[in-house]
């Protein structure tokens, strides 16, 4: 898909770094320093950052790196390591896969679904959506909308009503018309807010109680722009509902998602899909290659904003 | 381990060397500042912004006298957080003078919260004593008309929509001449979500700009927002002319950095906070709290708000009412064992309490170990009579041999719940008279 009128600065951040020191210039501190900052200016965090330097710093000395361009490879190649190789959703080999869609309020959970179904739909897997989030004002007709979209039907219930009830609905729905996937909305919630995370383990317990093994993926979806409040984020949903992948929405921005690397690190999530702009194909399977590249475009490397562009 | 160290534990441990001394030398302060930069990017705060800001800090710092009731390190905190509440500036007021309509726009990316938040405004400015009016401008997210008329129908404001079909522009001209006519004094208009670089977007939000002519441009900002915030706030202010900050999600447990990073670089005050789920959680923005939150000095109001959501209104003004005139007795502290206990790791909760973080490390207080210690509290008080856990000053041998021997502990066990429970006293009068605990003077 085109992004028409997106006025992006896409400066490589090699380029950049050859372009500050000269090519093939020595690794000084100052090398370092801007690494360290370009790092930190991505959301990777002060652990994550520090740690990664550290390990760049001792590889370059026992590979006997000195010149900035040969130091590139080293720090695409630790980049990638930190990345958890993506794995495909567990939604084959049984009757009906349920996918359980969790998140804070405003991480783009149902625009997701939307997208997540219209890709579901396109392989070939007759797809039902649950409108879970029974909370959040005209979020169903939100739901409903996009299940239009994707032609996909939505099983909905009325506002204010128990999502635990039209998760069952749902669920006796989608083995009544042979369906192979349903995907459950869920009410956004901050996950510090003890009461709806209990609640979003109700609404996971009776899932399991009409589907044993279910929900077979419990997917995060988290909002590119968040800072180091994503790692509290995944880790306490994480302990109230068992979150078996990441979904990282919004990098269409200029935001570059650094946080996953912590969350990886520290959780061993796999990030399965990225958002990226607000039509309905615009969600694609995630390609660490291409995420650690991005980390370096448009990066400004330079200590003040003085050359704008 | 607490994934932060608290920024007040970090500092004891760069000064802990240092002994007491009088003036506070440039090493000590570099030293210091290392810390508050870690500190402040674990917050989110933008790394430009936090360089600028130690600047300041480094400034006023250097040569600074400490104070005789404070440590060095205490003295370094001061002076940071009164930078930081300086650099987060005084709450906002809204420019509401002249001739009404006054007109509101919302702004923000997609998931701030800016529909949510126009219903909040709407309710606040209406409790103001003001008639405000809601437009639905949001033509483009599915359903968000739809999720303003809701909002509005709830808290029973008027509103104007025209679905879908019609730009945003010619909507909200509309609904101002609607608003106008409907005898409306302040009129909020809920924009679509927008990333800052999209092009076509922006030019939208000038057009409605031009045909409503706002008092206010209000960007609508997640408080979970990471480094990203300086070029959303940077982007929508060098298009529009922001006038202010809404910060959302602060119920949440993010640090809340990015308040700053957006404050510095466009110079506008932040004016509101949305603080959870219902639509009257909206608040004037403070600025010593969202101080104290970003250098992760103990987060008493997380705590705060997560014990909130365990008592009623009732019982939490009982317990208040107690706790002024100092009638907090052992029935109480059981009651708050148990709710704590709900509320999850000992550890955790500990982490939050100022000055706490670093205790726990020397006690290396292990959640197991605490949990247990909790389970020996609510034996003991179980095994009081009322009339003992109302006025444990009664307690004199013979009962204490009692109460241990009903609940399979042992008298010095008893000596130390009650040594707690006084210390517990003395910790709220001190927050009473509203200081910290630990920090004298810090306030």
């Amino acid at each position: 898909m085109l992004r028409k009128g997106m006025a992006k600065t896409r400066a490589s951040f090699f380029g950049r770094i050859a372009q500050t020191l000269g090519m093939g210039s020595d690794i000084t501190d100052e090398t370092w320093d801007q690494l360290e900052e370009i790092f930190l200016q991505a959301d990777m965090g002060v652990p994550t950052t520090l740690a990664l330097i550290e390990r760049l710093q001792e590889r370059a000395r026992k590979e006997r790196v000195s010149k900035t361009d040969q130091l590139n490879e080293l720090v695409k190649d630790e980049l990638k390591k930190l990345l958890v190789p993506p794995t495909p959703l567990n939604i084959s080999g049984r009757p009906l896969s349920v996918i359980m869609i969790v998140g804070v309020n405003g991480s783009g959970k149902t625009t997701t679904i939307g997208k997540l179904a219209r890709r579901m739909q396109l392989n070939n897997r007759k797809t039902i959506i649950a409108a879970g989030d029974t909370f959040r004002a005209a979020a169903i007709d939100q739901l409903k909308i996009w299940g239009e979209r994707a032609d996909i039907p939505v099983i909905a219930g009325q506002p204010g009503m128990d999502p635990g009830a039209i998760v069952y609905d749902a669920v006796e729905a989608a083995r009544a018309r042979k369906a192979e996937i349903l995907i459950i909305d869920t009410a956004g919630r901050l996950h510090s807010n003890i009461n709806l995370m209990q609640e979003l383990k109700k609404i996971s317990n009776v899932v399991k109680k009409v589907v044993p093994d279910a929900p077979h993926e419990t997917l995060l979806v988290l909002d590119g722009t968040t800072g180091q409040n994503a790692l509290n984020q995944a880790k306490k949903f994480r302990e109230m509902v068992d979150v078996t992948g990441i979904i990282v929405t919004k990098l269409d921005s200029s935001a570059k998602g650094g946080m996953v690397f912590a969350i990886q690190q520290e959780l061993g999530l796999p990030i399965h899909y990225i958002g990226i702009g607000e039509s309905i194909f615009d969600l694609v399977p995630f390609d660490p290659e291409r995420f650690v590249d991005s980390l370096f475009e448009g990066v400004d490397t330079t200590e003040e904003d003085e050359n704008e562009e | 381990m607490p994934i932060f160290e608290s920024l007040s534990d970090r500092l004891q441990d760069v000064f802990s060397s240092l002994g007491r001394k009088g003036h506070l030398t440039e090493e000590d302060v570099n030293n210091a500042m290392r810390e508050v930069r870690m500190a402040l990017l674990e917050a989110d705060v933008n790394l430009k912004v936090a360089k600028a800001f130690i600047n300041r800090v480094k400034t006023r710092a250097v040569g600074a006298e400490v104070q005789k009731s404070l440590q060095p390190a205490q003295q370094v905190i001061k002076i940071v957080n009164e930078e930081l509440i300086a650099t987060l500036g005084e709450p906002g007021t809204l420019n509401l003078a002249g001739p009404t309509p006054r007109v509101i726009m919302l702004v923000g990316l997609q998931g701030s919260g800016k529909t949510t938040t126009a219903a909040k405004l709407a309710l606040y400015l209406r409790r103001d004593g003001r008639k405000p009016f809601l437009v639905a401008a949001d033509t483009y997210r599915p359903a968000a008309v739809e999720q303003l008329i809701v909002n509005a129908k709830q808290i029973q404001v008027p509103y104007y929509e025209e679905g879908t079909s019609a730009p945003p522009p010619d909507i909200c001209e509309r609904g101002v001449e609607a608003a106008r006519q409907a005898g409306a004094t302040v009129v909020i208009i809920d924009t679509a979500g927008r990333l800052q670089i999209d092009e076509n977007l922006m030019a939208e939000l000038e057009a409605i700009k031009a045909c409503t002519n706002p008092a206010e441009i209000l960007l609508v900002a997640d408080a979970m927002t990471g480094q990203e915030a300086v070029n959303i706030a940077q982007g929508f202010n060098e298009r529009l002319g922001i006038t202010g900050l809404i910060l959302t999600k602060v119920d949440g447990d993010a640090r809340g950095g990015a308040a700053i990073s957006m404050r510095e670089v466009t110079g506008v005050p932040i004016k509101f906070m949305g603080v959870g789920e219902k639509l009257d959680a909206f608040e004037q923005f403070h600025p010593d709290r969202l101080a104290s939150r970003i250098l992760g000095m103990g987060d008493m109001l997380t705590l705060i708000e997560q014990a909130e959501q365990l008592y009623d209104e009732k019982e939490a003004k009982r317990l208040e009412e107690r706790l002024m005139k100092n009638q907090f007795t052992l029935e109480d502290f059981l009651d708050q064992i148990q709710k704590i206990k709900r509320m999850g790791s000992i550890g955790k909760i500990l982490d939050m309490v100022p000055g706490m973080g670093r205790l726990r490390k020397q006690m290396n207080i292990d959640d197991q170990v605490a949990q247990d210690r909790l389970k020996r509290i609510e034996a003991i008080i179980y095994s009081m009579t009322p009339k003992e856990r109302n006025n444990p000053k009664i307690l004199n041998a013979s009962r204490k041999k009692r109460i241990a021997a009903g609940s399979g502990t042992t008298v010095q066990d008893i000596n130390e719940l009650l040594k707690q429970y006084r210390e517990m006293q003395k910790m709220i009068q001190q927050l009473k008279n509203g200081r910290m605990p630990n920090f004298p003077g810090m306030r």
